[in-house]
Protein backbone atom coordinates (compact mmCIF):
# COMPACT_ATOMS: atom_id res chain seq x y z
CA UNK A 1 0.00 0.00 0.00
CA UNK A 2 2.51 2.52 1.54
CA UNK A 3 5.02 1.41 -1.53
CA UNK A 4 2.44 2.28 -4.58
CA UNK A 5 1.86 5.44 -2.65
CA UNK A 6 5.58 6.43 -2.29
CA UNK A 7 5.90 5.11 -6.00
CA UNK A 8 3.30 7.37 -7.00
CA UNK A 9 4.66 10.25 -5.34
CA UNK A 10 7.67 10.11 -7.22
CA UNK A 11 6.30 10.36 -10.51
CA UNK A 12 4.90 8.68 -13.80
CA UNK A 13 7.20 5.27 -13.59
CA UNK A 14 4.10 2.98 -12.26
CA UNK A 15 1.84 4.24 -14.96
CA UNK A 16 4.92 3.39 -18.12
CA UNK A 17 4.91 0.05 -16.42
CA UNK A 18 1.73 -0.58 -16.34
CA UNK A 19 1.12 0.13 -19.53
CA UNK A 20 3.90 -1.78 -20.81
CA UNK A 21 2.40 -4.65 -18.89
CA UNK A 22 -0.51 -4.28 -20.97
CA UNK A 23 1.54 -3.78 -24.20
CA UNK A 24 3.07 -7.57 -23.83
CA UNK A 25 0.05 -8.66 -22.20
CA UNK A 26 -1.53 -7.42 -25.89
CA UNK A 27 1.46 -9.41 -27.75
CA UNK A 28 0.87 -12.83 -25.58
CA UNK A 29 -2.49 -12.80 -26.40
CA UNK A 30 -2.50 -11.83 -30.08
CA UNK A 31 0.04 -15.11 -30.21
CA UNK A 32 -2.43 -17.42 -28.36
CA UNK A 33 -4.89 -16.06 -31.37
CA UNK A 34 -2.51 -16.77 -33.84
CA UNK A 35 -1.97 -20.40 -32.88
CA UNK A 36 -5.73 -21.07 -32.30
CA UNK A 37 -5.86 -19.62 -35.81
CA UNK A 38 -2.81 -22.48 -36.73
CA UNK A 39 -4.57 -25.07 -34.98
CA UNK A 40 -7.00 -27.00 -37.43
CA UNK A 41 -4.15 -26.35 -40.34
CA UNK A 42 -1.53 -28.07 -37.69
CA UNK A 43 -4.78 -30.95 -37.56
CA UNK A 44 -5.07 -31.22 -41.45
CA UNK A 45 -1.35 -31.74 -41.75
CA UNK A 46 -0.88 -34.14 -38.88
CA UNK A 47 -3.60 -36.15 -40.53
CA UNK A 48 -2.09 -36.42 -43.60
CA UNK A 49 0.20 -38.63 -42.14
CA UNK A 50 -1.78 -40.69 -40.02
CA UNK A 51 -2.14 -44.50 -40.48
CA UNK A 52 -5.63 -45.50 -42.51
CA UNK A 53 -5.57 -48.95 -43.15
CA UNK A 54 -9.31 -48.81 -44.10
CA UNK A 55 -8.60 -46.18 -46.29
CA UNK A 56 -10.58 -43.47 -44.62
CA UNK A 57 -9.07 -41.32 -41.91
CA UNK A 58 -9.84 -42.29 -38.34
CA UNK A 59 -10.31 -39.79 -35.71
CA UNK A 60 -7.60 -41.90 -33.65
CA UNK A 61 -3.83 -41.42 -34.43
CA UNK A 62 -2.87 -44.98 -35.42
CA UNK A 63 0.95 -44.17 -36.64
CA UNK A 64 2.91 -41.99 -38.65
CA UNK A 65 3.34 -42.98 -42.28
CA UNK A 66 4.36 -40.55 -45.41
CA UNK A 67 2.82 -43.66 -48.01
CA UNK A 68 -0.15 -41.23 -48.43
CA UNK A 69 1.80 -38.85 -50.18
CA UNK A 70 3.22 -41.63 -52.85
CA UNK A 71 -0.34 -42.42 -53.82
CA UNK A 72 -1.62 -38.12 -53.75
CA UNK A 73 -3.74 -38.56 -56.76
CA UNK A 74 -4.47 -42.02 -56.63
CA UNK A 75 -8.35 -41.64 -55.92
CA UNK A 76 -9.40 -40.30 -59.18
CA UNK A 77 -12.90 -38.96 -58.32
CA UNK A 78 -10.90 -36.56 -55.82
CA UNK A 79 -8.15 -35.66 -58.53
CA UNK A 80 -11.50 -34.52 -61.18
CA UNK A 81 -13.13 -32.42 -58.60
CA UNK A 82 -9.77 -30.73 -58.13
CA UNK A 83 -9.28 -30.56 -61.91
CA UNK A 84 -13.00 -29.26 -62.27
CA UNK A 85 -11.88 -26.40 -58.87
CA UNK A 86 -9.16 -25.35 -61.07
CA UNK A 87 -10.78 -24.97 -64.46
CA UNK A 88 -13.16 -22.52 -62.58
CA UNK A 89 -11.33 -20.61 -60.91
CA UNK A 90 -9.04 -19.68 -63.91
CA UNK A 91 -11.77 -19.31 -66.10
CA UNK A 92 -13.41 -17.13 -63.25
CA UNK A 93 -10.55 -15.55 -62.88
CA UNK A 94 -10.04 -14.03 -65.93
CA UNK A 95 -13.78 -13.50 -66.94
CA UNK A 96 -14.38 -11.17 -64.09
CA UNK A 97 -11.07 -9.37 -64.65
CA UNK A 98 -12.40 -8.76 -68.50
CA UNK A 99 -15.67 -7.88 -67.51
CA UNK A 100 -14.88 -5.78 -63.97
CA UNK A 101 -11.76 -3.35 -65.03
CA UNK A 102 -13.36 -1.46 -67.70
CA UNK A 103 -16.43 -0.67 -64.72
CA UNK A 104 -14.07 0.02 -61.94
CA UNK A 105 -12.18 2.53 -64.40
CA UNK A 106 -15.95 3.93 -65.53
CA UNK A 107 -16.76 4.78 -61.55
CA UNK A 108 -13.33 5.72 -60.46
CA UNK A 109 -12.97 8.65 -63.32
CA UNK A 110 -16.24 9.50 -64.63
CA UNK A 111 -19.35 11.11 -63.02
CA UNK A 112 -22.31 9.82 -64.59
CA UNK A 113 -25.80 9.37 -64.08
CA UNK A 114 -25.99 5.69 -63.16
CA UNK A 115 -23.20 5.20 -61.03
CA UNK A 116 -25.70 5.08 -57.60
CA UNK A 117 -27.52 1.97 -59.01
CA UNK A 118 -24.52 0.67 -60.19
CA UNK A 119 -22.59 1.28 -56.75
CA UNK A 120 -25.76 -0.17 -54.95
CA UNK A 121 -25.78 -3.53 -57.33
CA UNK A 122 -21.93 -4.03 -56.80
CA UNK A 123 -22.73 -3.56 -52.91
CA UNK A 124 -25.56 -6.09 -52.58
CA UNK A 125 -23.47 -8.54 -54.70
CA UNK A 126 -20.74 -8.79 -51.97
CA UNK A 127 -23.15 -8.90 -49.07
CA UNK A 128 -25.72 -10.75 -50.51
CA UNK A 129 -25.39 -13.71 -48.06
CA UNK A 130 -24.24 -16.85 -50.21
CA UNK A 131 -27.13 -19.33 -49.35
CA UNK A 132 -29.78 -16.46 -51.49
CA UNK A 133 -27.27 -16.04 -54.26
CA UNK A 134 -27.08 -19.76 -55.22
CA UNK A 135 -30.67 -19.99 -54.46
CA UNK A 136 -31.33 -17.42 -56.77
CA UNK A 137 -29.22 -18.59 -59.45
CA UNK A 138 -30.67 -22.38 -59.13
CA UNK A 139 -34.13 -20.73 -59.61
CA UNK A 140 -32.79 -18.78 -62.55
CA UNK A 141 -31.58 -22.28 -64.49
CA UNK A 142 -34.49 -24.16 -63.19
CA UNK A 143 -36.77 -21.60 -64.88
CA UNK A 144 -34.37 -21.98 -67.99
CA UNK A 145 -34.18 -25.28 -68.00
CA UNK A 146 -30.58 -24.80 -68.08
CA UNK A 147 -28.89 -28.48 -67.25
CA UNK A 148 -26.19 -27.66 -64.11
CA UNK A 149 -22.65 -28.40 -64.49
CA UNK A 150 -19.32 -26.86 -65.08
CA UNK A 151 -20.44 -24.12 -66.94
CA UNK A 152 -23.33 -23.08 -64.55
CA UNK A 153 -20.49 -22.79 -61.99
CA UNK A 154 -18.44 -20.70 -64.21
CA UNK A 155 -21.38 -18.66 -64.50
CA UNK A 156 -22.18 -18.41 -60.80
CA UNK A 157 -18.78 -17.93 -59.40
CA UNK A 158 -17.88 -15.20 -62.50
CA UNK A 159 -20.66 -13.15 -60.68
CA UNK A 160 -19.43 -13.31 -57.08
CA UNK A 161 -16.31 -12.55 -58.66
CA UNK A 162 -17.14 -9.46 -60.56
CA UNK A 163 -17.97 -6.81 -57.78
CA UNK A 164 -14.79 -7.66 -55.71
CA UNK A 165 -12.55 -7.36 -59.02
CA UNK A 166 -14.27 -4.13 -59.44
CA UNK A 167 -13.55 -2.89 -55.71
CA UNK A 168 -10.38 -3.83 -55.71
CA UNK A 169 -9.19 -2.41 -59.25
CA UNK A 170 -11.05 1.17 -58.66
CA UNK A 171 -9.37 1.34 -55.25
CA UNK A 172 -6.08 1.44 -57.29
CA UNK A 173 -7.26 3.64 -59.82
CA UNK A 174 -8.89 6.18 -57.17
CA UNK A 175 -5.13 6.13 -55.77
CA UNK A 176 -3.54 7.39 -59.45
CA UNK A 177 -2.62 10.70 -59.88
CA UNK A 178 -5.11 12.11 -63.24
CA UNK A 179 -2.05 14.43 -64.04
CA UNK A 180 0.04 11.69 -65.80
CA UNK A 181 -3.09 11.19 -67.85
CA UNK A 182 -3.16 14.67 -68.74
CA UNK A 183 0.54 14.74 -69.37
CA UNK A 184 0.59 11.72 -71.86
CA UNK A 185 -2.66 13.75 -73.56
CA UNK A 186 -0.44 16.98 -73.99
CA UNK A 187 2.50 15.15 -75.32
CA UNK A 188 -0.39 14.23 -78.19
CA UNK A 189 -1.11 11.09 -77.24
CA UNK A 190 -4.54 9.07 -77.91
CA UNK A 191 -6.76 8.47 -75.42
CA UNK A 192 -6.32 4.76 -76.15
CA UNK A 193 -2.16 5.13 -76.33
CA UNK A 194 -2.33 7.03 -73.30
CA UNK A 195 -4.28 4.38 -71.69
CA UNK A 196 -2.63 1.09 -72.55
CA UNK A 197 0.86 3.34 -72.11
CA UNK A 198 0.22 5.30 -69.21
CA UNK A 199 -2.88 4.33 -66.88
CA UNK A 200 -2.66 -0.06 -67.72
CA UNK A 201 0.45 -0.48 -66.56
CA UNK A 202 0.38 1.54 -63.68
CA UNK A 203 -3.11 -0.25 -62.32
CA UNK A 204 -1.57 -3.98 -63.16
CA UNK A 205 -0.54 -4.51 -59.74
CA UNK A 206 -4.33 -3.83 -58.93
CA UNK A 207 -5.80 -6.03 -61.51
CA UNK A 208 -2.84 -9.14 -60.71
CA UNK A 209 -4.28 -8.62 -56.85
CA UNK A 210 -8.11 -8.92 -58.28
CA UNK A 211 -7.96 -11.08 -60.12
CA UNK A 212 -6.13 -13.27 -57.29
CA UNK A 213 -8.66 -12.29 -55.24
CA UNK A 214 -11.06 -13.49 -57.77
CA UNK A 215 -9.23 -16.87 -58.03
CA UNK A 216 -8.95 -17.75 -54.55
CA UNK A 217 -12.73 -16.53 -53.79
CA UNK A 218 -13.55 -19.33 -56.32
CA UNK A 219 -11.92 -22.18 -55.15
CA UNK A 220 -13.02 -21.52 -51.90
CA UNK A 221 -16.59 -21.75 -52.81
CA UNK A 222 -18.47 -24.45 -51.42
CA UNK A 223 -22.04 -23.02 -50.77
CA UNK A 224 -22.83 -21.14 -53.99
CA UNK A 225 -21.70 -24.02 -55.70
CA UNK A 226 -23.34 -26.66 -54.31
CA UNK A 227 -26.58 -25.05 -55.59
CA UNK A 228 -25.99 -24.80 -58.88
CA UNK A 229 -23.15 -27.60 -59.86
CA UNK A 230 -25.52 -30.42 -60.38
CA UNK A 231 -23.57 -33.68 -60.67
CA UNK A 232 -20.36 -31.73 -61.19
CA UNK A 233 -18.38 -31.72 -58.04
CA UNK A 234 -15.80 -29.70 -57.15
CA UNK A 235 -12.69 -30.12 -54.66
CA UNK A 236 -14.85 -28.28 -51.73
CA UNK A 237 -17.81 -30.00 -52.99
CA UNK A 238 -16.74 -33.42 -52.94
CA UNK A 239 -14.86 -33.16 -49.08
CA UNK A 240 -18.03 -32.11 -47.88
CA UNK A 241 -20.17 -35.05 -49.13
CA UNK A 242 -17.42 -37.58 -48.44
CA UNK A 243 -17.90 -36.19 -44.74
CA UNK A 244 -21.04 -38.59 -44.17
CA UNK A 245 -19.19 -41.73 -45.83
CA UNK A 246 -15.49 -41.12 -44.37
CA UNK A 247 -12.74 -39.18 -45.75
CA UNK A 248 -9.82 -40.68 -47.85
CA UNK A 249 -6.60 -39.52 -46.56
CA UNK A 250 -6.00 -38.10 -50.14
CA UNK A 251 -8.42 -35.20 -48.71
CA UNK A 252 -6.08 -34.07 -46.22
CA UNK A 253 -2.46 -34.75 -48.84
CA UNK A 254 -3.82 -32.68 -51.74
CA UNK A 255 -4.78 -29.67 -49.29
CA UNK A 256 -1.73 -29.95 -47.34
CA UNK A 257 0.15 -29.65 -50.60
CA UNK A 258 -2.19 -26.80 -51.70
CA UNK A 259 -1.36 -25.07 -48.58
CA UNK A 260 1.88 -25.64 -48.55
CA UNK A 261 2.73 -24.43 -52.59
CA UNK A 262 0.29 -21.32 -51.22
CA UNK A 263 1.89 -20.37 -48.86
CA UNK A 264 5.61 -20.65 -50.66
CA UNK A 265 4.59 -18.48 -53.52
CA UNK A 266 3.30 -15.98 -51.47
CA UNK A 267 6.77 -15.71 -49.75
CA UNK A 268 8.49 -15.76 -53.03
CA UNK A 269 6.03 -12.98 -54.35
CA UNK A 270 6.08 -10.86 -51.32
CA UNK A 271 10.14 -11.14 -50.91
CA UNK A 272 10.74 -10.37 -54.52
CA UNK A 273 8.41 -6.83 -54.53
CA UNK A 274 10.40 -6.00 -51.24
CA UNK A 275 13.52 -6.41 -53.41
CA UNK A 276 12.41 -4.50 -56.61
CA UNK A 277 11.71 -0.97 -55.24
CA UNK A 278 15.34 -1.15 -54.00
CA UNK A 279 16.69 -1.82 -57.06
CA UNK A 280 19.80 -3.03 -55.62
CA UNK B 1 -16.07 21.29 -85.20
CA UNK B 2 -17.63 18.31 -85.93
CA UNK B 3 -14.80 15.94 -84.92
CA UNK B 4 -14.60 17.79 -81.39
CA UNK B 5 -18.51 17.38 -80.86
CA UNK B 6 -17.78 13.91 -81.92
CA UNK B 7 -14.81 13.58 -78.97
CA UNK B 8 -17.33 15.42 -76.64
CA UNK B 9 -20.10 12.93 -77.32
CA UNK B 10 -17.59 10.07 -76.83
CA UNK B 11 -16.44 11.34 -73.99
CA UNK B 12 -19.88 11.16 -72.46
CA UNK B 13 -20.47 8.01 -73.68
CA UNK B 14 -17.00 6.36 -72.71
CA UNK B 15 -18.44 5.75 -68.84
CA UNK B 16 -21.89 3.81 -70.21
CA UNK B 17 -19.40 2.06 -72.71
CA UNK B 18 -17.07 1.09 -70.31
CA UNK B 19 -19.83 -0.25 -68.11
CA UNK B 20 -21.68 -2.13 -70.34
CA UNK B 21 -20.24 -5.60 -69.85
CA UNK B 22 -20.56 -5.73 -66.10
CA UNK B 23 -23.75 -4.13 -66.19
CA UNK B 24 -25.11 -6.94 -68.46
CA UNK B 25 -23.43 -9.56 -66.70
CA UNK B 26 -25.01 -8.51 -63.17
CA UNK B 27 -28.56 -7.91 -64.54
CA UNK B 28 -28.68 -11.34 -66.48
CA UNK B 29 -26.99 -13.24 -63.43
CA UNK B 30 -27.45 -11.50 -60.14
CA UNK B 31 -30.53 -9.20 -60.47
CA UNK B 32 -32.83 -11.31 -62.83
CA UNK B 33 -32.15 -14.67 -60.82
CA UNK B 34 -33.58 -12.64 -57.73
CA UNK B 35 -36.66 -12.35 -59.73
CA UNK B 36 -36.69 -16.05 -60.76
CA UNK B 37 -36.49 -16.95 -57.35
CA UNK B 38 -39.12 -14.41 -56.07
CA UNK B 39 -41.51 -16.04 -58.99
CA UNK B 40 -40.37 -19.18 -57.84
CA UNK B 41 -41.71 -18.95 -54.41
CA UNK B 42 -44.85 -17.80 -55.43
CA UNK B 43 -45.30 -20.96 -57.77
CA UNK B 44 -47.33 -23.70 -57.22
CA UNK B 45 -45.84 -27.19 -59.09
CA UNK B 46 -43.15 -30.60 -58.19
CA UNK B 47 -40.50 -31.14 -60.81
CA UNK B 48 -42.31 -33.62 -62.54
CA UNK B 49 -45.61 -31.86 -63.66
CA UNK B 50 -43.77 -28.22 -63.99
CA UNK B 51 -44.62 -25.20 -62.43
CA UNK B 52 -47.48 -22.67 -62.50
CA UNK B 53 -47.33 -19.39 -61.17
CA UNK B 54 -50.00 -18.49 -58.99
CA UNK B 55 -49.55 -15.53 -57.45
CA UNK B 56 -50.76 -16.76 -53.76
CA UNK B 57 -48.77 -16.15 -50.76
CA UNK B 58 -49.76 -18.74 -49.45
CA UNK B 59 -45.67 -20.69 -49.08
CA UNK B 60 -44.72 -17.33 -47.22
CA UNK B 61 -47.36 -17.94 -44.38
CA UNK B 62 -46.72 -21.77 -44.39
CA UNK B 63 -42.51 -20.97 -44.30
CA UNK B 64 -42.83 -18.84 -41.37
CA UNK B 65 -45.06 -21.37 -40.11
CA UNK B 66 -42.65 -24.78 -40.07
CA UNK B 67 -39.77 -23.07 -39.97
CA UNK B 68 -39.36 -19.86 -37.39
CA UNK B 69 -36.65 -21.74 -35.41
CA UNK B 70 -34.80 -21.79 -37.62
CA UNK B 71 -34.68 -18.40 -38.77
CA UNK B 72 -34.53 -17.12 -35.46
CA UNK B 73 -31.87 -19.74 -34.54
CA UNK B 74 -29.30 -18.56 -37.39
CA UNK B 75 -29.88 -14.49 -36.28
CA UNK B 76 -28.81 -15.40 -33.15
CA UNK B 77 -25.92 -17.82 -33.64
CA UNK B 78 -25.33 -14.91 -36.48
CA UNK B 79 -25.42 -12.45 -34.17
CA UNK B 80 -23.69 -14.43 -30.90
CA UNK B 81 -20.62 -15.23 -33.26
CA UNK B 82 -19.99 -12.10 -35.06
CA UNK B 83 -20.21 -10.26 -31.70
CA UNK B 84 -17.38 -13.11 -30.55
CA UNK B 85 -15.24 -12.77 -33.32
CA UNK B 86 -15.28 -8.70 -33.00
CA UNK B 87 -14.06 -9.32 -29.40
CA UNK B 88 -11.63 -11.72 -30.31
CA UNK B 89 -10.35 -9.53 -33.17
CA UNK B 90 -10.02 -6.41 -32.22
CA UNK B 91 -7.17 -6.77 -29.86
CA UNK B 92 -5.21 -8.59 -32.56
CA UNK B 93 -5.80 -5.97 -35.22
CA UNK B 94 -5.15 -3.22 -32.36
CA UNK B 95 -1.96 -4.89 -31.43
CA UNK B 96 -1.18 -5.58 -35.10
CA UNK B 97 -1.37 -1.54 -36.34
CA UNK B 98 -0.10 -0.07 -33.44
CA UNK B 99 3.00 -2.34 -32.18
CA UNK B 100 3.29 -4.68 -34.86
CA UNK B 101 6.50 -2.53 -36.16
CA UNK B 102 8.16 -3.49 -39.01
CA UNK B 103 6.69 -6.78 -39.48
CA UNK B 104 3.15 -5.96 -39.47
CA UNK B 105 2.76 -7.88 -43.17
CA UNK B 106 4.46 -10.86 -41.70
CA UNK B 107 1.69 -11.05 -38.47
CA UNK B 108 -1.52 -9.84 -41.03
CA UNK B 109 -0.34 -12.93 -43.01
CA UNK B 110 -0.15 -15.05 -40.13
CA UNK B 111 -3.51 -14.24 -39.36
CA UNK B 112 -4.41 -14.63 -43.26
CA UNK B 113 -2.72 -18.15 -43.13
CA UNK B 114 -5.90 -20.17 -42.93
CA UNK B 115 -7.16 -18.52 -46.13
CA UNK B 116 -4.93 -21.22 -47.90
CA UNK B 117 -6.90 -24.27 -46.61
CA UNK B 118 -10.58 -24.76 -48.26
CA UNK B 119 -12.89 -23.53 -45.79
CA UNK B 120 -14.84 -27.35 -45.77
CA UNK B 121 -11.78 -28.73 -44.78
CA UNK B 122 -11.30 -26.16 -41.86
CA UNK B 123 -14.25 -26.65 -40.89
CA UNK B 124 -13.69 -30.44 -40.84
CA UNK B 125 -10.22 -30.22 -38.65
CA UNK B 126 -12.20 -28.97 -36.46
CA UNK B 127 -15.10 -32.10 -36.34
CA UNK B 128 -11.49 -34.35 -35.77
CA UNK B 129 -10.42 -31.84 -33.01
CA UNK B 130 -13.92 -31.77 -31.14
CA UNK B 131 -14.58 -35.16 -32.23
CA UNK B 132 -16.35 -37.25 -28.55
CA UNK B 133 -13.06 -39.84 -29.00
CA UNK B 134 -10.61 -37.25 -30.89
CA UNK B 135 -7.66 -34.69 -30.02
CA UNK B 136 -9.04 -33.28 -27.19
CA UNK B 137 -12.05 -34.72 -25.69
CA UNK B 138 -10.85 -38.06 -26.11
CA UNK B 139 -7.26 -37.12 -24.06
CA UNK B 140 -9.56 -35.39 -21.42
CA UNK B 141 -11.68 -38.59 -20.81
CA UNK B 142 -8.56 -40.95 -21.07
CA UNK B 143 -6.85 -38.97 -18.08
CA UNK B 144 -10.36 -39.03 -16.30
CA UNK B 145 -10.37 -35.40 -16.60
CA UNK B 146 -14.02 -35.81 -18.29
CA UNK B 147 -17.06 -37.56 -18.46
CA UNK B 148 -16.98 -40.62 -20.29
CA UNK B 149 -20.33 -38.92 -21.80
CA UNK B 150 -18.95 -35.63 -22.47
CA UNK B 151 -19.39 -34.49 -25.69
CA UNK B 152 -19.37 -30.82 -27.74
CA UNK B 153 -19.86 -31.66 -31.28
CA UNK B 154 -23.31 -31.43 -32.45
CA UNK B 155 -24.02 -28.75 -29.41
CA UNK B 156 -25.09 -25.24 -30.80
CA UNK B 157 -21.83 -23.99 -29.47
CA UNK B 158 -19.93 -26.14 -31.78
CA UNK B 159 -21.84 -24.81 -34.51
CA UNK B 160 -21.04 -21.04 -33.44
CA UNK B 161 -17.28 -21.69 -32.97
CA UNK B 162 -16.72 -22.95 -35.92
CA UNK B 163 -18.55 -20.01 -37.43
CA UNK B 164 -16.26 -17.85 -34.89
CA UNK B 165 -13.44 -19.30 -36.11
CA UNK B 166 -14.45 -18.84 -39.87
CA UNK B 167 -14.59 -15.22 -39.59
CA UNK B 168 -11.56 -14.52 -37.91
CA UNK B 169 -9.64 -13.57 -40.65
CA UNK B 170 -12.31 -11.37 -42.62
CA UNK B 171 -12.93 -9.60 -39.13
CA UNK B 172 -9.07 -8.68 -38.37
CA UNK B 173 -8.97 -7.30 -41.97
CA UNK B 174 -11.17 -4.33 -41.98
CA UNK B 175 -10.68 -3.72 -38.12
CA UNK B 176 -6.66 -3.37 -39.23
CA UNK B 177 -7.34 -1.21 -41.94
CA UNK B 178 -9.41 1.25 -39.90
CA UNK B 179 -7.08 1.12 -36.92
CA UNK B 180 -4.36 1.33 -39.47
CA UNK B 181 -5.24 4.86 -41.11
CA UNK B 182 -5.94 6.65 -37.38
CA UNK B 183 -3.87 9.43 -37.26
CA UNK B 184 -1.18 8.95 -34.84
CA UNK B 185 -1.11 12.64 -33.77
CA UNK B 186 -4.58 12.47 -32.79
CA UNK B 187 -3.59 9.41 -30.10
CA UNK B 188 -0.58 11.67 -28.69
CA UNK B 189 -2.55 14.97 -28.90
CA UNK B 190 -5.06 12.91 -26.22
CA UNK B 191 -2.58 12.00 -23.99
CA UNK B 192 -0.91 15.12 -24.18
CA UNK B 193 -3.57 16.72 -23.18
CA UNK B 194 -3.46 14.37 -19.92
CA UNK B 195 -6.06 11.81 -21.07
CA UNK B 196 -5.66 8.41 -19.65
CA UNK B 197 -4.34 5.35 -21.93
CA UNK B 198 -7.91 3.97 -20.92
CA UNK B 199 -9.55 7.16 -21.95
CA UNK B 200 -7.71 7.36 -25.15
CA UNK B 201 -8.87 4.13 -26.40
CA UNK B 202 -12.86 4.62 -25.07
CA UNK B 203 -13.02 8.21 -26.72
CA UNK B 204 -10.77 8.53 -29.53
CA UNK B 205 -9.38 5.01 -30.99
CA UNK B 206 -12.28 3.21 -30.71
CA UNK B 207 -14.90 5.71 -32.70
CA UNK B 208 -12.17 6.66 -34.71
CA UNK B 209 -12.36 2.63 -35.15
CA UNK B 210 -16.13 2.45 -36.00
CA UNK B 211 -16.25 2.05 -39.77
CA UNK B 212 -13.66 -0.79 -39.86
CA UNK B 213 -15.99 -2.25 -36.79
CA UNK B 214 -19.67 -1.60 -38.77
CA UNK B 215 -17.96 -2.88 -41.98
CA UNK B 216 -16.70 -6.25 -40.66
CA UNK B 217 -20.06 -6.67 -38.62
CA UNK B 218 -22.00 -6.34 -41.28
CA UNK B 219 -19.99 -8.62 -43.85
CA UNK B 220 -19.11 -11.42 -41.21
CA UNK B 221 -22.95 -11.13 -39.59
CA UNK B 222 -24.55 -11.90 -43.23
CA UNK B 223 -22.05 -15.00 -44.03
CA UNK B 224 -22.59 -16.27 -40.83
CA UNK B 225 -26.59 -15.83 -41.14
CA UNK B 226 -26.23 -17.54 -44.69
CA UNK B 227 -24.30 -20.27 -43.54
CA UNK B 228 -24.97 -24.18 -43.05
CA UNK B 229 -21.77 -25.65 -43.73
CA UNK B 230 -20.75 -25.26 -39.81
CA UNK B 231 -23.92 -26.51 -38.75
CA UNK B 232 -23.90 -29.90 -40.47
CA UNK B 233 -20.47 -30.89 -40.25
CA UNK B 234 -20.32 -29.62 -36.12
CA UNK B 235 -23.73 -29.63 -35.69
CA UNK B 236 -27.09 -31.58 -36.21
CA UNK B 237 -30.53 -31.71 -37.36
CA UNK B 238 -30.80 -29.87 -33.66
CA UNK B 239 -28.28 -26.93 -34.26
CA UNK B 240 -29.80 -26.54 -38.25
CA UNK B 241 -29.76 -23.24 -39.39
CA UNK B 242 -31.88 -21.83 -42.28
CA UNK B 243 -29.65 -22.30 -45.18
CA UNK B 244 -29.77 -25.93 -44.47
CA UNK B 245 -33.27 -26.11 -44.45
CA UNK B 246 -33.29 -24.22 -48.21
CA UNK B 247 -30.73 -26.57 -48.84
CA UNK B 248 -32.67 -29.41 -47.54
CA UNK B 249 -35.48 -28.14 -49.35
CA UNK B 250 -33.79 -28.00 -52.71
CA UNK B 251 -32.37 -30.77 -53.01
CA UNK B 252 -33.79 -33.47 -50.75
CA UNK B 253 -37.60 -32.83 -50.64
CA UNK B 254 -37.29 -31.21 -54.24
CA UNK B 255 -39.90 -28.67 -52.41
CA UNK B 256 -38.47 -25.86 -54.64
CA UNK B 257 -41.66 -22.93 -54.05
CA UNK B 258 -40.83 -23.86 -50.51
CA UNK B 259 -36.85 -23.05 -51.11
CA UNK B 260 -37.35 -19.94 -52.76
CA UNK B 261 -39.87 -18.96 -50.64
CA UNK B 262 -36.94 -19.40 -47.31
CA UNK B 263 -34.29 -17.82 -49.32
CA UNK B 264 -36.22 -14.86 -50.49
CA UNK B 265 -37.76 -14.05 -46.64
CA UNK B 266 -34.07 -14.43 -45.97
CA UNK B 267 -33.23 -12.48 -48.43
CA UNK B 268 -35.72 -9.54 -47.13
CA UNK B 269 -34.66 -9.83 -43.59
CA UNK B 270 -31.17 -9.24 -44.83
CA UNK B 271 -32.18 -6.37 -47.05
CA UNK B 272 -33.52 -4.27 -44.37
CA UNK B 273 -30.83 -4.93 -41.82
CA UNK B 274 -28.11 -3.68 -44.75
CA UNK B 275 -30.54 -0.85 -45.39
CA UNK B 276 -30.39 0.16 -42.18
CA UNK B 277 -27.00 -0.12 -41.75
CA UNK B 278 -25.72 1.45 -45.01
CA UNK B 279 -28.01 4.21 -44.18
CA UNK B 280 -26.28 5.00 -41.24
CA UNK B 281 -22.98 4.27 -42.21
CA UNK B 282 -23.07 4.72 -45.68
CA UNK B 283 -22.43 1.83 -48.77
CA UNK B 284 -18.64 3.34 -49.92
CA UNK B 285 -17.10 2.67 -46.38
CA UNK B 286 -18.77 -0.64 -46.15
CA UNK B 287 -16.77 -1.18 -49.98
CA UNK B 288 -13.99 -0.08 -49.14
CA UNK B 289 -13.38 -2.07 -46.00
CA UNK B 290 -14.97 -5.05 -47.81
CA UNK B 291 -11.79 -5.58 -50.22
Amino acid sequence: MSETMAARASGVRPRRSRRSMARRLLAVYTGVVMVYTLVPIAVMIAFSFNRAPSGRVTMKWLGFTADWYAHAFSNADLTGALMHSLEVAFGAMIISVIVGTPLALALARYRYRAKTVTDVIIFADIAAPAVVVGASLLSFFLTLNLPRGLLTILIAHVAFDIAFVVVVIRARVSGLDRALDRAAADLGATPWVAFWKVTFPLILPGIVGAGLLAFALSIDDLIITSFVAGQTLTFPLWVYGAVKTGIPPQVFVLSTLIFVGGVVLAVVNSVMAHRSPGGT
Amino acid sequence: MATRSGRRLGKRAAPYLLSLPSWVYLAVFFVIPLGSMLTLSLAVGNPLVGYTLTGHVAEFKHAIDLYHTQFLRSFYFGALSTLATLVITYPVAYWIAFYGGKHKATYLFLILLPFFVTFVIRTLAWQFILADQGVVLGHLKDWGLLSQRAYILSTRWAVIGGLVYNSLAYYVLPLYVALEKIDRRVVRAASDLYASPSTTFWRVILPLSAPGIFAGFLLVFVTSVGDFVNAEILGGPGSYMIGNVIQQDFFVNQNYPMAAALSSILMFLLMVAIYLYARAFGTESIQEYAA
